[in-house]
C-alpha cells in the first residue's frame, strides 16, 4: 500500500463556514502539509474562482474546481496536474474544471516552469490534496448514512454504500465541518483511473475558438502600447532624435530609460512606424564591439590556454593519454540560438500609488513580482501577478527583463502600459543558448580499450558547460571534465534542456566515433560502458545504470537496430532532468539529399499521467532538437544579431520532419517531467544516422551549414 | 487617418486608422478580436491568417486600404459554435501545445479544405508548410487536416 505523507504543520489547517455551502480544500504545496479548508458558495467558486488560490473546491452541485498553480506555456501542466489531484479524489473528469492560479507565495512554493522540475516536485502534493478530500467525503458520509467508513466506497465523484450512493457535492457541507485527517491513503498505482488515460488539453475550445488566453491578448481601459528600442550588446545610448517618430497618427510620447528608447501611443502599428523613424547614435561601452569571427578565435584561444577549471577528475588521465596506443579527438561547435517562442515576449503592468497590477507570460512569476516591488520600492506582497498562458517560452521566460522595462515605463507614464515586442526584438535581444565549443579526446590502449578520456567545453556566458557527473563518467577509470566561460556582453540564459542541448550531441557523436575507431558496434559498446559502471563504478554516478539499459534494449527492439536494409541508422541515449531517452534514427541519401525518414524514441519518465501531453512533449523535443540543429544559426556583427526574423532565422518546417514513433516504458516508478529530456539526443541521433549513410561527421551546428551538407541539402523548403 | 468600412465575420464595422494599418492590427487593437496572432509580422509563419473572401491571407501584410469590400473572416468567426470541422479534428486530436500558432493553422487548413476538400497527405503538407509552429505539433497538424477532411466528405 502507497501511504500518504504526514501532516506535520496542524496550524495550517483552517476550516471557514460561509453561506451556501460547498468544500473548498486548499493544498499546502510547500510542506505536503494536510489541507486548508473553506467553504464558499457554488456561485462564489466560479465567480470569484480566480480569488481562492491554492484550492480544490466542490460546490454543491457537484462540480469540481482545481487550481493549477504553475505557468502553462504548452507543456500541458494546466491538463496534466489535475488530473492527478481528480485521480485520487475519485471524481468524474467531466465534472473537473481547471483554472489558473495567480502567483500566490504563500500557497504555492514552486510556481515555476523551468527544469522539467514540477513534475516530481508535486506528484505527492497533488495526490495528497485529492486523496484528503476524499477521505473527508467518506467520512462525512459515514456519519451521515451511520455505517463504519470501512463499508464505503468511491467512485466518480459518489461515495457508495451498497445500493445507496450520495455525490460529493451533497457532502461537501458536512465534509467541510470534520477534522481533517492527519494521513491517509493513497491510491495504487493499478487503480488509476484518470491518470494514463489521454485527458484532451483542457483549454482545447478556447484555444481553437479564438478567445484571449495570452498576455498578448491583454487590452485594459487606458493602456498604453509600448515598444523599446534597445541599444546593441556593448554599446550605450548616445543621443535621440524623435522628432519624426513623434509626428506618426497615434504616437503619444517617446522617452528614454537606461540604454533604451521607448516609443508609446494609442496601438502596435503607429509605434512600428515610428521605431523606423527614430534617430539613435550608441558608442561603445568599452571593450570592442564582438562578431562571430571573434568568438571563433576566442574560443579556440580558450580550448588552448590549459585555463579551464577541472569539473571532475577520475584516476589518472595523463598517464592514460601518455601510455595510449591511439588518441581520437574531435571538436564539436554550436551557435547562439535565440528562444523564439511564437508569442513575442510582452507583459503589462500597471503601477499604481502603492501597488502593481501584472499581468502576462512569465515562467517565474515570482521573479516578475520581485523585480516590480524593487522598481517601485514597494512590498513585493503589494504586487499581484496574474498569468496568462504562454505562446510558448524555451526558457526565455525565466528572465524578468521585459516586466521590468514594462513596470519601468507604467512607472514613468503613470498609465497602464502593455509592452510588445516585435519578432526583431525578440531575436536581436538577447538571452540566449549561449554559443559552445567542445574538445573530446579518447585514449585506447594497445587492446583496443578505452582507457582515458578527456572534455573541455568552453563557451561565451556559458557557465559550466559540461554536465561532468553524467554518461559517460562513471565508466571510464582515467577521465577529466574541464570547463571554461568567455566574459561577452551577448546575454545568454538557460534555453530548453540548458546545455544538454547541445552538450549530448557532441558526446553522443564523439561516442559514435570511438565506438568506431574500435570497430565496435554504437549501441554494444555504450552497453559494454554501463556494463563498466555498473561492475566497477568510478567515482559518483549521477544516473541509474538500469534504467538506461532499458530505454538502450527497448530502442532496440522497436527499432530493429542492425537488422534492416536500405536505411542507415544513428543511435543516441541521454539522461536529462530525471528522465532517460534513447534515440534510433533513420537516414537515406536520395539523389545526394540527406532524407531524414524516421526516429524512434523510447522515454522512461515512470509513471506516464497524460499518453497524449507526453508523446506531444517527446515529438516537441524531438523536432525542436533537430530543427535547431540542422538550420538555427544566430551569428553576430559588432554586438548586432544578424539574423532578425524568420525570413534569415530558420525553423524547422512541416516538410522537414521525418515520422516520429514513441514508446514509453512503464515501470511504475513515480513521474518525472517531459518538458526537456527528449530534445538532447535528438541531434545526436540525426547526425550519426547521416554519418552511417554519407560517410560525413557533423561536428558543427546548424548543419545547414557544414561543407558537405551544402550539396547533401537537408531538405530547405522549395 | 481615414475611414475604413469593413465586414468582419458577417459583421460591420468602421474604422478610423492610417492607411497603412495592417489588417492583423486593425482587428487586434481596434477591433478586438484577438483570436488573430502576430508572432513575425512580416508573412513569414502563418499565425496571422484570416480569410478574405474564403481565401487565406497574412493579415500581418495586408493594408486596411488595399481590403476594399471583402468578406473578412477571423478564427472567431470560423463557426458559430467553435464547431467547424477542422475545429473539431484540431480537438479530437488534440492538436496544440502552447496554442499559440493554432488559429492560424486553423484558417489555413479551413481555406485549403475549402479548395480541395480531400488533399492527399502531399498536398496537406504543402498547404500547411508555410506555417510554423515552434512547440512542433507538425505530426499533429497533418493528421487533424486529414481528419476533418473526412468529416467534410
Ligand atoms: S505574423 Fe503574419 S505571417 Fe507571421
Ligand atoms: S503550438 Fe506552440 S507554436 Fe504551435
Amino acid at each position: 500500500m502507497n501511504k500518504g505523507l504526514k501532516s506535520n504543520r496542524r496550524d495550517f489547517l483552517k476550516i471557514a463556514a460561509t453561506t451556501g455551502g460547498g468544500l473548498l480544500i486548499g493544498f499546502n504545496w510547500s510542506a505536503c502539509d494536510s489541507p486548508k479548508m473553506k467553504v464558499i458558495s457554488d456561485q462564489e467558486i466560479y465567480d470569484r474562482a480566480v480569488n481562492f488560490n491554492s484550492f480544490l473546491s466542490i460546490s454543491p452541485s457537484n462540480h469540481v474546481v482545481i487550481f493549477s498553480p504553475n505557468p502553462e506555456l504548452g507543456q500541458n501542466i494546466k491538463t496534466s496536474f489535475p488530473m492527478i489531484v481528480a485521480e485520487e479524489l475519485d471524481v468524474d473528469w467531466a465534472n473537473v474544471r481547471v483554472q489558473q492560479a495567480f502567483l500566490d507565495t504563500e500557497k504555492y512554493d514552486r510556481q515555476v516552469t523551468g527544469g522539467s522540475g514540477a513534475m516530481p516536485h508535486s506528484w505527492q502534493r497533488l495526490r495528497q490534496a485529492g486523496a484528503t478530500a476524499r477521505q473527508m467525503l467518506m467520512e462525512a458520509a459515514a456519519k451521515r448514512l451511520n455505517v463504519p467508513i470501512t463499508e464505503l466506497k468511491t467512485d466518480k465523484g459518489n461515495v457508495i454504500h451498497g445500493s445507496k450512493k450520495l455525490n460529493y457535492g451533497e457532502l461537501a457541507n458536512e465534509a467541510a465541518a470534520l477534522t481533517v485527517p492527519e494521513e491517509v491513503k493513497l491510491k495504487e498505482v493499478k487503480d488509476f483511473k484518470i491518470i494514463g488515460t489521454a485527458v484532451k488539453n483542457v483549454e482545447n475550445d478556447a484555444m481553437f475558438t479564438g478567445q484571449p488566453l495570452y498576455g498578448l491578448d491583454v487590452y485594459r481601459d487606458g493602456m498604453l502600447h509600448a515598444m523599446i528600442q534597445r541599444a546593441p550588446f556593448g554599446m550605450k545610448l548616445k543621443s535621440v532624435d524623435a522628432d519624426e517618430a513623434k509626428k506618426v497618427n497615434g504616437v503619444k510620447d517617446v522617452v528614454t530609460f537606461k540604454d533604451n528608447v521607448a516609443v508609446v501611443g494609442t496601438g502596435t502599428w503607429p509605434l512600428m512606424k515610428a521605431r523606423k523613424l527614430l534617430k539613435i547614435a550608441y558608442e561603445p561601452i568599452d571593450k570592442a564591439l564582438e562578431s562571430t569571427a571573434f568568438h571563433n578565435s576566442k574560443f579556440d584561444e580558450m580550448l588552448n590556454s590549459g585555463a579551464a577549471e577541472v569539473k571532475r577528475k577520475d584516476g589518472d588521465v595523463n598517464a592514460a593519454f601518455k601510455n595510449a596506443a591511439r588518441i581520437i579527438k574531435s571538436e564539436y561547435q554550436c551557435p547562439f540560438l535565440s528562444h523564439s517562442p511564437m508569442e513575442p515576449m510582452n507583459f503589462f503592468a500597471n503601477v499604481k500609488e502603492d501597488s502593481v497590477e501584472l499581468i502576462g507570460p512569465t515562467q517565474t512569476p515570482d521573479r516578475a513580482r520581485n523585480a516590480a516591488a524593487e522598481i517601485c520600492g514597494i512590498a513585493p506582497e503589494k504586487v499581484s501577478v496574474e498569468l496568462t498562458r504562454l505562446g510558448g517560452g524555451f526558457g526565455r521566460r525565466l528572465r524578468a527583463d521585459f516586466v521590468e522595462e514594462a513596470v519601468e515605463l507604467s512607472k514613468m507614464l503613470k498609465a497602464p502600459v502593455k509592452l510588445t515586442w516585435t519578432r526583431e526584438d525578440d531575436i536581436t535581444g538577447g538571452a540566449y543558448r549561449p554559443a559552445v565549443k567542445y574538445r573530446f579526446e579518447a585514449a585506447l590502449n594497445s587492446k583496443d580499450e578505452l582507457v582515458g578520456y578527456k572534455l573541455t567545453g568552453v563557451g561565451m556566458n556559458s557557465g559550466n558547460s559540461t554536465r561532468e557527473n553524467n554518461f559517460p563518467a562513471g565508466a571510464i577509470e582515467n577521465l577529466e571534465i574541464k570547463s571554461m566561460a568567455f566574459d561577452s556582453p551577448i546575454t545568454t540564459n538557460a534555453w530548453r534542456a540548458p546545455i544538454t542541448n547541445f552538450l549530448a550531441f557532441a558526446e553522443q557523436s564523439f561516442l559514435d566515433e570511438v565506438a568506431e575507431a574500435m570497430g565496435k558496434d554504437p549501441v554494444a559498446f555504450r552497453l559494454e560502458l554501463l556494463d563498466k559502471a555498473k561492475a566497477n563504478p568510478v567515482g559518483e554516478i549521477h544516473y541509474d545504470i538500469d534504467r538506461m539499459r532499458g530505454v538502450i534494449n527497448t530502442a532496440v527492439e522497436k527499432s530493429g537496430w542492425g537488422k534492416k536494409q536500405g536505411v542507415s541508422q544513428g543511435f543516441s541515449v541521454y539522461f536529462s532532468h530525471r528522465s532517460y531517452v534513447a534515440q534510433v534514427a533513420e537516414a537515406r541519401i536520395v539523389d545526394g539529399k540527406a532524407i531524414l525518414d524516421k526516429i524512434y524514441a523510447i522515454t522512461d519518465c515512470g509513471i506516464v499521467i497524460n499518453p497524449t501531453g507526453a508523446d506531444q512533449q517527446v515529438r516537441g523535443g524531438m523536432l525542436d532538437g533537430m530543427g535547431h540543429a540542422m538550420f538555427a544559426n544566430l551569428t553576430f556583427t559588432d554586438g548586432i544579431a544578424d539574423q532578425k526574423n524568420f525570413d534569415t532565422y530558420r525553423l524547422i518546417r512541416m516538410k522537414e520532419i521525418p515520422e516520429i514513433e514513441t514508446h514509453f516504458i512503464d515501470n511504475g516508478i513515480d513521474p518525472t517531467g517531459l518538458g526537456e529530456p527528449a530534445l538532447p539526443p535528438t541531434g545526436g541521433a540525426v547526425a550519426n544516422a547521416i554519418y552511417k549513410a554519407s560517410g560525413q561527421r557533423l561536428r558543427n551546428q546548424p548543419f545547414s551549414n557544414e561543407e558537405g551538407m551544402k550539396n547533401l541539402n537537408l531538405g530547405n523548403p522549395a | 487617418m481615414a475611414n475604413y468600412k469593413l465586414k468582419v465575420n458577417n459583421k460591420n464595422f468602421e474604422v478610423d486608422v492610417d492607411s497603412d494599418t495592417p489588417l492583423l492590427w486593425v482587428l487586434r487593437d481596434n477591433l478586438g478580436l484577438i483570436g488573430t496572432k502576430y508572432s513575425c509580422g512580416i508573412s513569414q509563419c502563418g499565425a496571422c491568417t484570416v480569410h478574405l473572401n474564403d481565401e487565406a491571407v497574412r493579415s500581418c501584410g495586408l493594408p486596411v486600404s488595399s481590403i476594399g469590400d471583402a468578406k473578412i473572416t477571423t478564427i472567431e468567426g470560423l463557426s458559430d459554435n467553435g464547431d467547424h470541422p477542422v475545429q473539431e479534428a484540431w480537438k479530437e486530436v488534440d492538436v496544440a501545445q502552447c496554442g499559440y500558432c493554432q488559429a492560424g493553422q486553423i484558417m489555413t487548413a479551413a481555406a485549403m479544405l475549402k479548395k480541395n476538400p480531400s488533399p492527399s497527405e502531399e498536398e496537406v503538407i504543402d498547404g500547411m508548410n508555410a506555417n510554423l509552429c515552434r512547440c512542433g505539433t507538425y505530426h499533429r497538424i497533418k493528421e487533424a487536416v486529414l481528419l476533418a477532411s473526412a468529416k467534410i466528405k
